[in-house]
């Protein structure tokens, strides 16, 4: 599986503890240095769809809270575009970048997220995937980021001819990226390991 | 279901994860409950993941790749060794990757954070701050001027010293390059003795995070240079050929 390349990617090592000074420093307190913290706020009052908000914890194997984590998403506009030069099927909407990074809370290891609901982004064989938002996860303790998927628990029909998570062998797994609806607010906890463990991906 | 990227981006190259650290190191404590237990599952790359944001010039301001003044009361300056940090960010093809967004963050001279959770006893620099950006230019090629960082001590259970070192993110074009590491420096003597370090098994991919004394860009009488070259995943032309893959 592994090629020969010129080069080899540089390997990872973990984001540390101290993860925020870099990534979200305004929330621990330096503040001067950036006007604000990257991909805190994902809306703008143009940004076209339905406004949803995606929140959670992470868990490790001990069942506790992880509470010096950094979560990254990455999503499509409503209508299934990417705000990328690497998208390739036309422009999407200007009002929204469709990146978001959040701290987990340094008391209460909550994040959230307010954001759009994703339109329907087509698999590299054509068939179109159910809705989903990406997410990377780093934290100290965690080597590599980890990367894995939210689907949406009221887009049943969608979720079920999905091909990557139909690709999981497990249907019971398959249930640990699907996030669960309460009004606008969808959660979506991550276990890194566990009964509850999330599916991570090798992307 | 394996096709070919024909009417999209290819993707990018596969990890190799033999050469990345496994997630469960145990000599590094911390891995022992955040590290799945399940194996990873294969996932095609779609749009989603051959995508990613992009930062443009405008999104930084004037000193973020200044560590040495970013942060200084107007007048002072940081204690400790100046230093710039500089290289190629590129693929592994060998190709630069322009407007790439480096992420760096860092402890002061002492070895100490600015950060609440960190309370070691060394003093705070009243003129450093720790974090830092800056983008790729058109070549792919990246440089921002700080203080050498301290090493420092870490409770993972025994005499675990850090070496000095810088941690930064990157990001390259697509969701799927998302990486974040850790810059070490040459001749440190705590880069062999580090459960950190040691999450990685092969001795070249430690060497490739180690930055070089570079005496050509060393300013006289100023700064001395380090630079690191720094390798992002490059687009996979060949065919795509792994099946979707269960746990
Ligand atoms: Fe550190």
């Amino acid at each position: 599986m592994a090629q020969a390349f010129l080069f080899k990617e540089s390997a990872s090592q973990t984001a540390g503890p101290y993860v925020h000074i870099g990534c979200t420093p305004n929330f621990v307190g330096i503040s001067g240095v950036y006007a604000a913290d990257s991909g805190l706020r994902m809306l703008s009052d143009g940004t076209k769809g339905e406004r949803i908000r995606i929140h959670g914890r992470i868990f490790d194997g001990a069942n506790d809270i992880v509470k010096d984590g950094l979560v990254e998403i990455w999503q499509a506009d409503a209508e299934g575009l990417y705000n990328s030069p690497n998208e390739t099927r036309g422009a999407a909407d200007p009002e929204f970048v469709g990146w978001g990074r959040q701290p987990t809370d340094l008391e209460t290891g909550h994040f959230a997220f307010d954001t759009i609901k994703p339109g329907c982004v087509p698999a590299s064989d054509g068939r179109m995937q159910a809705p989903h938002i990406s997410l990377w996860v780093v934290a100290r303790g965690i080597n590599l980021g980890l990367s894995t998927r939210l689907y949406f628990a009221d887009e049943p029909d969608a979720n079920s001819a999905d091909p990557v998570l139909t690709g999981i062998a497990d249907p019971a797994r398959r249930e640990t990226l699907i996030a669960v609806r309460k009004g606008d607010s969808y959660l979506f906890d991550i276990h890194l390991q566990g009964a509850l463990e999330t599916v991570f991906f090798d992307v | 279901m394996s096709k070919k990227g024909e009417e999209s981006l290819p993707g990018f190259n596969r990890r190799d994860r033999q050469w990345h650290p496994d997630a469960f190191t145990p000599a590094y404590r911390s891995t022992i409950l955040r590290s799945p237990k399940q194996k990873l599952v294969m996932l095609e790359q779609t749009l989603s993941e051959t995508t990613g944001p992009v930062f443009g010039q405008n999104a930084l301001g004037a000193l973020d790749h200044d560590l040495i003044r970013n942060f200084a009361k107007p007048g002072e300056s940081p204690i400790g060794e100046r230093i710039i940090v500089h290289g190629h960010i590129l693929d592994e093809n060998g190709k630069g990757i322009p407007g790439a967004l480096m992420e760096v963050w860092q402890a002061n001279a002492g070895g100490r954070y600015r950060h609440k959770n960190d309370s070691y006893l060394a003093a705070l620099d009243p003129n450093f701050g720790g974090c830092g950006r800056v983008l790729s230019d058109e070549n792919g090629y990246y440089a921002f001027r700080t203080i050498k960082p301290g090493p420092y001590p870490w409770p993972n259970g025994g005499n675990d010293w850090r070496p000095a070192h810088i941690h930064f993110s990157l990001f390259g074009s697509g969701f799927a390059q998302r990486l974040i590491t850790q810059i070490y420096f040459e001749g440190d003597p705590h880069i062999a003795l580090c459960p950190i370090v040691n999450s990685i098994n092969d001795p070249k991919a430690i060497d490739q995070l180690t930055a070089r004394l570079d005496m050509e860009h060393t300013v006289p009488m100023d700064i001395r240079a380090y630079r690191l070259d720094v390798v992002l995943r490059g687009p996979n032309s060949t065919l795509f050929e792994n099946r979707m893959e269960g746990n």
